[in-house]
């Protein structure tokens, strides 16, 4: 014990004493400050360590990730058969596209990232030059995958599928729901009779069907308004559909944030004398949709996720490849593998589009909640 | 007013497009492709290999029209239908041809204006048991527990052969197959009642098949087929006399094997001849296909034993036996009218 003398109010921080604090300190206090507490800890960790043996050993240890088949698999270990997903990894991510062409998709999905970057992210130097690219990317992405010019051999739509299928469908429907969206929340809120009217019906029939019957109708009804020979893909009907489907969602989210606008806003922008495009270019627009980005998110993550119903009118995305893959005599059996594999992929999708709407709030965030 | 004259402006563009149509086996060779329907995904009858390319039983029959249209049995492009979409498809001429394990009832047949062409597998929905059960015929599941998609007609069957035996039985309702597949193994219901050959590709999905059997005993008739649309009888016919060759080519020992050697020679059975080409078919030409139509068949698909065997047969994991789907010298059901 030292018995130095300090003045007053210089006397050192002394360190804690040892055993409150750090490691052991904290495992005392949390874990083990009773009998019954040190039991229950000894209790859960049994119980943790026999899950996640069980669980990693059948995930990783004990799985087998290449065989010819299920039964091979097997042979070899009694965990997970990944084999199935190993084989057929290209027919998740391209479907049936010919192997000859798939560099094709490879490079409208990256160069896809090219033409958002500008899109997403405002700051980005040279962000004027890349917009250009954005503009002309649908065009470009359609020529590319779709073929039929240059020299680019046509694919049949029949033979797209997985992840590449769900891709399209996802951000073709996002892309265009978005403005269509936009217009029929402005529609909605119009003083103009007919627009308004217009704009009602449009929202509350889309949003009254079920998805799946549009899909159906998709699918079953408009081939028969068609003159017989027409060729109206399957697929562009199915986007029209999912774009119309998720506008109407997108039109009331983006309502809300309007009408979130305190009476204020607009008055002063009456007082400035702005016109109607003006305040709702500048005055409108801008603060609703800063609003409603977490329901716009909501909304096309959704949107991405039931891209999974194309499979019940025969369109084979991962989910529909993954039971395909079942009816294949190799594999049958190997729902939980499958199944997994493609709740990964979306999961993985899903939180990307949401890790990124928190980042543009919190860009966006200007304090004056 | 108005909308009298634009509906009737309607209906004759829906005629007159209708009338300029060409025949479906001109338009099938102008494309250079046929376009066939199949299941997205069944064991045995349409499922796509590593590679991605589609087999199965039905799929084959797809090829052997695209052999004798088209000479080649590569030039197929698969459309998957869903048992909701497939007639719409087909009806909306996304396909020239169904071929996708569906049942021949009177009403899809007159009422949806289809055209059945035949049978390619009689099906018939039967009764799997765990072998421990210990039950070697579906007589004696008195008082069983069994696991029954509802909202099926496999569900009335069931009612009905139950009550028609005099034995009760309890139902354990299900949604899906792979629920049932999922209670079943799980011993929740002693019997799992569907499709045979659905049964059989349950039975293949599990660890240890050998442990289950399907009961002989088979209580509904499920006759399956390719279907074509109302309206074009050359094509209806094309498609009728391939699944024949098909067929007569087991009848007359012709397979993919020997087609060749026998197609080149003087046969002393002259039916072999004729449907090889050498001897001319009167009215092949009103078919529109060339004499050795057959001879594509057999040599790049195989005759129908072969098709049978390679998707479906002892040899595959479905290991389904014959039975009513042989020919009938053999005991089963196809009886093939003479090739003359």
């Amino acid at each position: 014990m030292s018995t130095e003398m300090y003045k007053p109010g210089s006397y050192p921080n002394l360190p804690p004493p040892p055993g409150t604090v750090g490691f052991y300190g904290w495992i005392k206090s949390n874990l083990f400050s009773s009998i019954s507490n040190s039991l229950l800890t000894i209790i859960s960790v049994v119980l943790v360590y026999y899950l996640i043996d069980g669980i990693i050993g059948w995930f990783f240890f004990d799985a087998v990730f290449d065989a010819d088949s299920k039964i091979e698999c097997r042979k070899i270990d009694n965990g997970a058969c990944w084999a199935v997903i190993t084989r057929r990894v290209g027919q998740f991510v391209y479907g049936f596209y010919p192997e000859a062409e798939r560099w094709r998709i490879d490079i409208s999905f990256l160069t896809m990232f090219i033409a958002f970057a500008p899109l997403l992210y405002p700051d980005l130097p040279k962000r004027k030059w890349l917009l250009w690219f954005s503009g002309i990317y649908p065009f470009f992405a359609f020529v590319l995958i779709n073929g039929g010019f240059f020299g680019l051999a046509k694919i049949e739509y029949s033979l797209f599928g997985g992840f590449m299928l769900t891709v399209i469908l996802g951000v073709t429907g996002i892309v265009c729901s978005l403005p269509i969206g936009i217009l029929l929340a402005l529609g909605r809120q119009s003083k103009l009779t007919v627009v308004r009217t217009l704009s009602v019906c449009f929202i509350e029939f889309m949003r009254g069907v079920p998805l799946i019957t549009l899909l159906f109708v998709a699918s079953s009804m408009l081939n028969y308004f068609m003159p017989p020979g027409t060729n109206f893909s399957i697929l562009v009907r199915v986007i029209i559909m999912f774009t119309f489907f998720s506008a109407a969602y997108i039109a009331e989210v983006i309502r809300g944030g309007i009408q979130a606008i305190p009476k204020g806003q607009y008055e002063a922008a009456d007082a400035l004398g702005m016109n109607y495009w003006q305040t709702t270019r500048f005055i409108t627009l801008p603060q609703a949709l800063k609003i409603s980005i977490p329901g716009i998110m909501n909304t096309f993550i959704g949107l991405y996720k039931d891209t999974t119903l194309v499979v019940v009118i025969g369109l084979l995305d991962p989910l529909g490849i993954g039971r395909a893959a079942l009816a294949d005599t190799k594999w049958n059996g190997l729902s939980t593998e499958t199944y997994l594999f493609v709740a990964l992929f979306f999961f993985v999708s899903c939180f990307a589009m949401s890790r990124y709407s928190l980042w543009l709030e919190n860009k966006l965030n200007t304090e004056h909640k | 007013m108005k909308t009298k004259i634009l509906l009737a402006a309607a209906t004759a563009g829906v005629m007159f497009a209708g009338s300029v149509l060409a025949s479906t086996l001109d338009e099938v060779r102008a494309r250079g492709k046929l376009n066939c329907i199949i299941n997205t995904g069944l064991a045995g009858f349409a499922a796509p290999d590593d590679k991605g390319k589609w087999t199965g039983f039905d799929v084959d029959f797809c090829r052997a029209v695209a052999a004798a249209t088209l000479g080649d049995a590569d030039k197929v492009n698969y459309t998957t239908a869903t048992g909701k979409t497939r007639f719409t498809k087909l009806a909306a001429g996304e396909g020239e041809i169904l071929s996708r394990n569906t049942t021949w009832t009177f009403s899809r047949d007159v009422d949806l204006s289809q055209t059945f062409i035949g049978v390619s597998y009689y099906d018939g929905q039967g009764f799997m048991v765990p072998k421990a059960l210990g039950v070697k015929s579906a007589k004696g599941l008195d008082g069983a527990s069994v696991c029954i998609q509802t909202g099926t007609t496999t569900e009335l069957n069931l009612a009905e052969f139950f009550a028609g035996n005099g034995m009760k039985y309890n139902p354990v309702p299900i949604e899906t197959n792979a629920e049932a597949q999922e209670l079943y193994k799980a011993g929740r219901c002693d019997v799992y009642t569907t499709d045979a050959s659905g049964l059989y590709a349950t039975m293949s999905s599990f660890d240890n098949p050998a442990d289950h059997m399907v009961l002989p005993e088979i209580v509904s008739k499920e006759p399956l087929g390719p279907v074509v649309r109302h309206g074009d009888d050359q094509w209806a016919d094309i498609v009728a006399w391939t699944l024949k060759a098909m067929m007569a080519g087991e009848e007359l020992g012709i397979t993919s094997a020997n087609v060749k050697s026998l197609a080149g020679k003087d046969n002393k059975n002259k039916e072999i001849n004729r449907l090889l080409g050498k001897d001319p078919l009167q009215g092949i030409s009103k078919l529109g296909l060339s004499a050795d139509w057959a001879v594509n068949i057999i040599a790049q698909v195989g005759n129908y034993e072969e098709v049978f065997e390679k998707n479906l047969g002892m040899s595959t994991p479905l290991k389904i036996a014959r039975g009513m789907n042989q020919l009938y010298r053999d005991g089963g059901l196809f009886y093939i009218p003479p090739i003359k």
